[in-house]
């Protein structure tokens, strides 16, 4: 479904990626680990569109996405988070949710300014839809409440749930339950589960890994920028490279 | 010592003054919101508000409400051209480029405006007749009440456009955070364009509002313009509401100055304000200051 062949990008001549390549296929979760600075969020960017590989080549359900501008992806099916936010502060909850439907929405302004009938049912049905989503992330009461002011749990789910509202055939999603407490941890691995359950493809970018064991199919493993290992849980777990790379160096700092 | 009639006669003056620098400034926030930058060229988009209502009366004779909605249009579709081909071109993110950009297109449009509708002064006659209404022993002219009315009007569909339509949604999302926007499908450079028709529109309804009562010339809208921008800052470049009563606020001190002191100094209270506030407070009377 999304086919990763030999991405690289460099910043001012360091390598952030070389020669990745790798495949998420459909339905199935896939979990990209690596240590920090291992190009994770490079390759989640590449994808996404927020930066364009300097070499390889991006399939998104057998049409190439590298050089796509970033505001076309979502028209495809494709939806992120990122790690650090990127909401809209000054916008309230319900319109943040309601922004992710930006695809389904009236396309023409003109058509949008006029307020004909159809246009009108469309936006109550998406509003709708919009205020479920919140429903089903326990946002209803703050649907009102500007982003601004809510805790960063909050801020998560809301994104979140911007992420899910249209529907995406792929979700992107870089480190959900960095800095998220044990409890809110678990209420988004259980969202993920659910999700993945719905035949959602998934790539998930995720340092925390009894999550990232629990909910993956497959494990890709980055480190310093390439492919060091990919396989299923148990594989991973036992490779020696990732033990050395990664796990080992956790284990030790533990 | 000035009569109360004195006194209406004055408040009058200002907040109709007030009323054209409150779209002007709306027209610079417009586009501050959408691109973080001041957009120099909103000057000229008043002048040819009145140019193209001038042409639409006398060039092509339509009747006064079709060429006043016809002047708007064309001011609006002059802003997108402006950002359609005069910055998007330079696929430049540095808003200090993009600012002299704008200062350089905005001498450029003079230079077309000089060239087409020539330098000399010309009349335009006001929406209705010229007959003053008396109000309490002041005269007002009818295209006084004109220019509240349709600045009222403005305002409303602009403010009902940001928070009930799908348009005012996208746009008040590049706005908060264009990052956030590309990821959602928001088409910036699409947004960024219908900012510069509102500006267009704003500036262009206020600069057919206003040369009846001034004069037209290719650069009437440059002092116009300039105090547009001085109300904006007044209100903090940013909130609606602190450009609305950024431009009141000014029309109405420059009204008083020149009611107290002399109407000679009218622009140097505007201006010598305007340092003020920048100096004491930057973030403008109604920003909310750095976040």
């Amino acid at each position: 479904m999304l086919k990763i062949d030999g991405i690289s990008k460099h910043f001012g001549g360091l390598p952030a990626l070389e020669e990745v390549s790798f495949n998420c296929r459909e339905g199935m979760t896939t979990a990209l680990i690596g240590p920090n600075g291992a190009g994770k969020s490079t390759l989640i960017n590449c994808i996404a569109g927020s930066l364009f590989p300097d070499a390889g080549v991006i399939h998104f359900q057998n049409q190439r996405i590298d050089g796509l501008p970033p505001h076309q992806r979502p028209y495809l099916g494709i939806s992120r988070t990122f790690q650090n936010l990127a909401l809209f502060p000054r916008l309230t909850v319900l319109e943040n949710v309601l922004t992710g439907l930006t695809p389904e929405a009236e396309q023409s302004f003109v058509k949008s300014l006029l307020r004909l009938p159809a246009t009108r049912h469309r936006e109550r049905l998406l509003r709708l839809k919009a205020m479920a989503m919140l429903d089903n992330f326990g946002l209803t009461d703050k649907a009102r409440w500007p982003v601004s002011i809510l805790s960063y749990g909050d801020r998560k789910r809301v994104e979140m749930a911007r992420a899910l509202v249209s529907g995406p055939r792929l979700l992107l999603l870089d480190e959900p339950v960095a800095g998220l407490n044990s409890a809110e941890t678990a209420r988004i691995g259980a969202e993920i589960r659910r999700l993945h359950g719905a035949g959602l493809t998934i790539l998930l970018v995720e340092h925390d890994m009894d999550l990232v064991m629990s909910v993956s199919d497959h494990i890709v493993v980055l480190d310093g920028g390439r492919l060091i290992a990919s396989g299923a849980p148990e594989e991973i777990r036992t490779n020696p490279r990732v033990i050395e790379a990664y796990l080992g160096r956790m284990s030790v700092t533990a | 010592m000035p009569t109360l009639t004195d006194f209406l006669q004055f408040l009058f003056a200002g907040l109709t003054n007030g009323a054209i620098y409150a779209l002007i400034a709306l027209g610079f926030c417009v586009v501050h919101n959408t691109m973080g930058i001041v957009n120099f060229t909103q000057v000229d988009l008043v002048s040819l508000g009145g140019m193209f209502l001038y042409s639409a009366l006398f060039l092509f004779g339509l009747p006064m409400p079709l060429a006043l909605a016809g002047a708007v249009a064309a001011a609006a579709l002059s802003g997108m051209a402006v950002e359609r081909f005069g910055i998007r071109p330079s696929r430049s993110g540095n808003h200090l480029v993009l600012i002299f950009l704008t200062i350089g297109l905005s001498v450029i449009l003079r230079g077309i405006m000089k060239l087409v509708w020539g330098k000399n002064r010309m009349a335009v006659p006001p929406l209705t007749a010229d007959e003053p209404i008396r109000l309490f022993g002041a005269t007002l002219l009818p295209q006084i009440l004109w220019i509240f009315l349709l600045t009222t009007a403005a305002v409303i569909l602009l403010i009902w456009i940001f928070r009930h339509t799908t348009l005012g949604l996208c746009m008040r999302g590049v706005a908060s955070n264009p990052a956030a926007a590309a990821v959602v499908g928001i088409d910036a450079g699409r947004i960024r364009m219908v900012s510069f028709a509102i500006a267009g529109a704003m500036g262009g309804l206020a600069g057919a509002l206003v040369t009846p009562i001034t004069t037209l010339s290719y650069d009437v809208g440059v002092l116009l313009g300039l105090k547009g921008f001085a109300a904006a800052i007044l209100g903090g470049f940013g909130s609606f509401g602190g450009a609305i009563a950024g431009g009141l606020l000014l029309g109405l001190l420059e009204s008083l100055a020149a009611a107290g002191l002399s109407s000679a100094y009218k622009d140097v209270i505007a201006f010598g304000l305007l340092l003020l506030v920048l100096f004491i407070r930057p973030q403008g009377l109604f920003g909310a200051g750095k976040r």
